[in-house]
């Protein structure tokens, strides 16, 4: 249930200083455990980020979802150093959809979260928002005290000038009544007090007491479940449905049928889950399936593998790679194997929409502001400004819910307006409707070719990546789709570091019907592997030790050689490892972050057991080290899960898959300690929710080349027979 | 007509005697600290104590736990257990996305009531049934050692 405090909270806020435009109906999503209710609207001012309420709360108008990567306790603390508060005053809460005053400033006019860009878009947004907030704090303070504001010091939520002391609550007031002050300037990095401190999480009291809101508890007063029945195969189409055994289910209220742009169905609703989910397992329907996907993996991956022998769209090239390859007095060839991924968000895919007032209004866990709230303007016939968007925490997204044709909102969406828009609708996907409803992360194959002269360097090198593309047919197609190569499909492949003379990457780009979006960390979940993993057999065939190797090709990356260097320090790789055990070592960028990992493995009586992994990163600025590190374990266990097991597969159109008995993930006993070094940077600060993910899977099959004496090129492990303990 | 004992509050239900657990309190109850992973017993995200065993809820149906003592995660807190696992939890930092942590939490104060000092191997033992796509295993195991600690002191 959404509480909303706004009477009480409404009379508290009159008192308070509103730096802001109005927040309309902000959501109770905050800090250590305390709900903050609904704001009034209230008078322009040119900062909407910063509320300071008579009870010295400081709340901050966080733009970005809170997916568990930290936004509301890492753009706060931007604020808390600028403003000079207390960090237990501080609290987090969404911010509406609004592009003009919410929007990614790497993205230009839209709102939304990716890439690792929360904190780094943020960085000195907020930290003028805080400096400008403190800026009209000791003005007031000045004009109440008649001091002079060059002699007011403010430290930990205190403002104070001689004896007089004041809190910010306390001059929030009169603060408001302030002249908005242009071009604060802003701190010393040298002078920064929070910044760079373990802050705790503003979000981990709710989060560990079962009071946060996620879109799963959202309740309406009228509102109805719906459980949907979606085509067996993607590219299906309604033809025709039975209901009559759905709607003998007691207590099931509607079935109705639903069609977006992305996908089409039918939804039973009752008051609760279990009756709507009863009716729609009642439910029988017949589909026109002559557009559908009938493929299997296997078939993919032959065509794939044909593809991969004929020229591809050129995404680098220096040099000539072919002609040294023929001059080259070696050449290594290898293949490699991806499969397709779900996502897997604990927290199944689901939606809350409202419609009425020539609008609607959205309740979700909302990663795509701007591009969801077009699309359901769209759908509706309604201007996107009559579309409201209410932020909740989302129980994990890892790319999923930035999907970039708003599938699973417009789903939910076009269930209440085949209801004539007449009762708020909860679209609840259960485990397998997750798992089956497409938007994987693509399969690809890759082929690698290396050429070395007789001293055994590296003169040549030939990558070929197939895949589908994430972007074609998306909004993002005409910015990130260049002279046919889209971005996401060679990022980490493109941009290999490695000085070698004749570089070659190409693409392909097939088409499947097979629904594809981002995962985390996105083209590099497959660049980082192959990459990793085929320099590792250039470095056995040569018997060079795979650190010295990078390190000897990396004198142009002094990022990457840091985080390779400060990896292989921690992990103690000049020693050799003890006995029965192995490591492997991989680098790689992504998101402008740089992460190196060690992994140490060793062999039990039940299979491999990750004894260990050492993480290093230069993400810039390190905001929160303990944000990060967590950061960095979380992208380590979401990668390791995937490299050990993860897997969808297709059998004739159909997804094998359902929920985590046929798609497992990590568990606490495969969880190796991580140790994270932060590489210490005064670059501005990049994104920590992806980069570390990427980098694991090479790590670990590097580790096991290195036990095994025998490459592994096949995704994910258990499907070549690799088993842990 | 089914009665339930949740949280030493006693609930009559009339939903069906096969409706499970997670549902009633979800949906009829409007106690959603409880969460809905799976609805297979395969995560963990639901779990609840039924005479002070950890219970998927999402596969448990009313009529199985009728006249039993419910506790959920509103009411775990309440116990000391409870609160040195939640405040724990606050200190190490545990959750991220969060939405399998009332599951974690009630996992590890049925463990914790059971086993004032348990081991690594213990710990993955009571606690290997409850994923987090996040990943805060190690914060997870930090964490209910330094509950252990709290209890013990």
């Amino acid at each position: 249930m959404i509480t909303n405090e706004s009477r009480r909270d409404f009379l508290k806020a009159s008192t308070a200083l509103l730096l802001g435009v109005h927040f309309p109906q902000a959501l109770a999503q905050s800090g250590p455990g305390k709900t903050v209710g609904a704001f009034a609207t209230k008078p322009f001012e040119p900062n909407a980020f910063v509320r300071i309420g008579a009870d010295n709360t400081v709340t901050v108008m966080v733009k970005h979802l809170e997916m568990g990567q930290g936004t509301y306790t890492g753009l706060p603390t931007l604020v808390a150093e600028e403003l000079d508060a207390d960090w237990s005053q501080m609290r987090a809460v969404g911010a509406p959809a609004n592009a003009k005053l919410y929007n990614n400033l790497f993205w230009g006019e839209a709102q939304g979260t990716g890439g690792s860009t929360a904190l780094a878009n943020s960085y000195e947004q907020l930290r003028k928002a805080g400096a400008s907030a403190r800026a009209m704090l000791v003005a007031a303070a000045a004009e109440k005290w008649k001091a002079d504001p060059k002699e007011i010091r403010v430290s930990k939520g205190v403002v104070s000038w001689r004896d007089r002391k004041a809190t910010f609550g306390q001059l929030a007031a009169d603060a408001a009544n302030q002249k908005v002050p242009e071009n604060v300037p802003l701190k010393d990095p040298k002078d920064f007090v929070l910044i760079g401190k373990p802050a705790r999480r503003t979000d981990a009291r709710a989060k560990s007491n079962g009071s946060a809101q996620f879109t799963q508890d959202v309740k309406l007063p009228g509102m109805l479940t719906a459980v949907v029945l979606h085509p067996p195969r993607f590219g299906g189409k309604l033809k025709s449905f039975d209901d009559s055994k759905a709607k003998a289910v007691p207590g099931v209220r509607r079935v109705v049928a639903f069609s977006t742009p992305v996908t089409n169905g039918v939804a039973v609703l009752a008051a609760d889950y279990w009756t709507a989910r009863n009716g729609r397992d009642a439910l029988t329907a017949e589909w026109d399936e002559s557009n559908a996907v009938r493929l299997s993996s296997s078939e993919i991956l032959d065509r794939y593998k044909k593809l991969a022998a004929t020229p591809g769209t050129s995404a680098r090239r220096e040099g000539d790679a072919d002609k040294a390859l023929g001059g080259a007095a070696k050449v290594l060839e290898a293949a490699y194997e991806f499969p397709y991924l779900a996502h897997a968000a604990m927290e199944p895919m689901n939606c809350v929409v409202r419609l009425g007032d020539g609008g609607c209004e959205v309740w979700n866990g909302e990663q795509f502001q701007t591009g969801d709230q077009h699309a359901l303007a769209k759908l509706l016939g309604v201007p996107p400004e009559k579309v409201t968007l209410h932020q909740l925490y989302a129980g994990g997204g890892f790319g999923r819910r930035a999907n970039p044709l708003s599938d699973y909102v417009l789903e939910a969406a076009a269930i209440a307006k085949a209801l004539d828009g007449k009762i708020p609708v909860k679209l609840v996907w259960g485990r397998e409707d997750d798992m089956r409803a497409g938007f994987y992360r693509p399969m690809y194959y890759h082929t690698l070719k290396a050429g070395l002269d007789e001293k055994g360097n590296i003169v040549a090198w030939k990558h070929v990546i197939v895949g589908q593309s994430i972007l074609a047919g998306t909004a993002f197609e005409s910015m990130m789709v260049k002279d046919g190569v889209d971005a996401t499909s060679v990022e980490g492949a493109n941009t290999l570091p490695y000085a070698i003379p004749n570089l070659s990457v190409e693409l392909h780009s097939p088409k499947t019907g097979v629904p594809v979006q981002w995962w985390r960390s996105v083209g590099s979940t497959h660049t980082a592997f192959a990459t990793e993993c085929f320099l590792d057999e250039i470095a056995r065939e040569t018997k060079k030790d795979p650190f010295e190797l990078r390190r000897s090709l990396l004198a142009k990356h002094p990022r990457h050689k840091g985080v390779l260097e400060a990896a292989a320090q921690k992990a103690g790789w000049g020693k050799p490892p003890a006995k029965g055990r192995a490591r492997g070592i991989a680098v790689h960028e992504s998101f402008n972050t740089f992460v190196a990992q060690v992994v140490e493995l060793s062999k039990q009586k039940d299979g491999l057991k990750v004894e260990k992994v050492v993480c290093a990163v230069d993400c810039g600025v390190a905001v929160n080290p303990n944000i990060i590190a967590m950061q960095m374990e979380s992208g380590i266990g979401y990668g390791l899960s995937a490299a050990l097991t993860g897997a969808i597969t297709l059998k004739e159109g159909l997804v094998e898959q359902s929920n985590f008995h046929d798609y497992p993930v990590l568990r606490m006993s495969q969880m190796p300690p991580v140790e994270t070094v932060i590489v210490q940077s005064t670059e501005k600060p990049t994104g920590v929710g992806e980069p570390s993910t990427p980098v694991i899977a090479p790590a670990l099959a590097n580790a096991i080349a290195a036990m095994h004496g025998k490459p592994v090129r096949t995704l994910p492990l258990s499907a070549e027979g690799i088993s842990f303990a | 007509m089914i009665t339930l004992s949740i949280n030493d509050k006693r609930v009559e239900t009339k939903a069906a005697e096969d409706t499970p657990l997670l549902w009633i309190l979800r949906d009829h109850l409007n106690m959603t600290g409880t969460k809905f992973g799976c609805g297979m017993a395969l995560c963990g995200a639901c779990t609840v104590h039924v005479a002070g065993e950890p219970v998927r809820s999402c596969t448990t149906p009313i009529s199985a736990v009728a006249g039993k003592k419910i506790t959920t995660i509103e009411a775990i807190g309440a116990t000391r257990v409870g609160k040195a696992v939640q405040d724990a939890w606050v200190v190490e930092n545990v959750p991220q996305c969060g939405y399998c942590q009332s599951g974690q939490v009630m996992a590890a104060a049925a463990l914790l009531r059971e086993n004032k000092k348990p081991t690594d191997a213990q710990i993955d033992e009571a606690m290997n049934g409850n994923l987090c796509r996040c990943a805060t295993y190690p914060r997870i195991r930090a964490a209910i050692k330094r509950a252990a600690r709290t209890l013990a002191s």
